[in-house]
């Protein structure tokens, strides 16, 4: 079996990796955004949806 | 492992999984059928929901959902090697390791859950640990090699987003949730009978005590029947709720008089007939059923949206 410089395990792991990156970075976003959302809310004196109940 | 140890003599390189691999075990397609309908609980929920707040709690229903499926696949795996149909997944084709599939529903399932809370509330959130431990457990675990009624009981764990998705919004549970769940509740084994007819060596290769299996396929018809006659009071009930209209009321009577009418057929057919057209109806009857179901939550987010415009709704 000839060993390439890159073999489909590379692309593989390269694939997973980005991925991985991708999904931290959104999740990060996410966090950020409802932390923004919430603040604001509670500056209002309000709480979003269903936890300004008793 | 060194590299090239994990690289078999096909230049396939086992345990070494891409991205989409992981994508695959959280069942994608299964996940659109959450998204939605736990979007349209939440929707047409009497409480508003800031926006991004509603994206972020879709999201981890989702991904609560897909944690289920990668739990799901973990215990399966032994079956999922035997069926045609599961065959290709990734730990039946060894691209993901057993003990990696069942990290990652773990940890997305604690995940899914926490950041349901953090986002809405924590009765939504305990309700999401509920499905996917009912899912996980009471279904995959325990009914689905035990018992015919596997899916009807298991049908619950795809019944409850629309609850949730109710429950972000206002906290807690009323009779249109309810309602929303038990049109998915009755509507899950007409769907997953009607599959196992036309895959028909699959179930019993495997050992799974599908109703085809257990009882035959002539009792497997006469209860699909049934079931679409039971499901046909539930959608016309949710249309007459407070969540229905007559947009949704039109849509239930034509989805479940079309749904019973392919149950009618399906049951007045004979195995003769069905292996002599390669099981048509039964496969146009399966497609059916997945039409009926987004179009039904179709009709309540048309309902919800003509009320912002001062029509719609009783």
């Amino acid at each position: 079996m000839p060993i390439h410089p890159e073999h489909e395990l590379h692309a593989r792991r390269r694939s997973r990796n980005l991925g991985l990156g991708l999904v931290l970075g959104a999740f990060a976003a996410l966090i950020f955004g409802l932390s923004i959302v919430k603040i604001s809310h509670l500056r209002e004196g309000k709480l979003p949806a269903a936890e300004a109940r008793p | 492992m060194s590299e090239l140890s994990a690289i078999d003599h096909s230049g396939h390189a086992g345990g070494e999984a891409g991205f989409g691999d992981y994508v695959q075990l959280l069942k994608p397609r299964v996940m659109s059928l959450v998204v939605f309908t736990a979007m349209v609980g939440l929707i047409v929920a009497p409480v508003p929901v800031h926006p991004f707040v509603a994206f972020t709690a879709i999201l981890f229903i989702a991904l609560g959902g897909g944690a289920s499926g990668a739990l799901n696949m973990w215990y399966d795996a032994d079956i999922d090697r035997v069926m045609r149909r599961t065959a290709s997944r990734p730990i039946p084709a060894g691209r993901v390791a057993e003990g990696d599939a069942l990290a990652l529903g773990v940890a997305l399932s604690v995940l899914s859950c926490v950041m349901l809370g953090l986002a809405a509330n924590w009765f939504a959130a305990g309700f999401l640990a509920f499905t996917i431990f009912f899912y996980a457990v009471v279904y995959t675990i325990w009914l689905k090699r035990s018992t015919p009624q596997n899916i009807v009981i298991g049908g619950a764990a795809g019944a409850f987003p629309p609850m949730i998705g109710w429950a972000v919004a206002t906290g807690g549970v009323s009779m249109e949730s309810l309602l929303m769940f038990a049109l998915i509740f009755m509507w899950t084994p007409p769907h997953f009978w009607a599959l196992a007819l036309f895959m028909k060596d699959d179930y019993s290769k495997a050992g799974v005590p599908m109703l085809t299996v257990t009882h035959g396929r002539a009792a497997t018809r006469r209860h699909i029947l049934v079931y679409t006659v039971l499901l046909a009071p539930f959608a016309v009930a949710l249309a007459l709720s407070s969540v229905g209209g007559p947009v949704v009321l039109a849509a239930a009577i034509v989805l479940n008089a079309l749904f019973i009418r392919g149950a009618w057929r399906l049951a007045r057919r004979g195995e003769a007939a069905a292996e002599a057209d390669r099981y048509r109806t039964e496969k146009a009857f399966f497609r059916f059923s997945l039409a009926y179901l987004f179009l039904h939550f179709g009709a309540l987010l048309v309902e919800r949206s003509l009320t912002a415009f001062g029509l719609g709704g009783w």
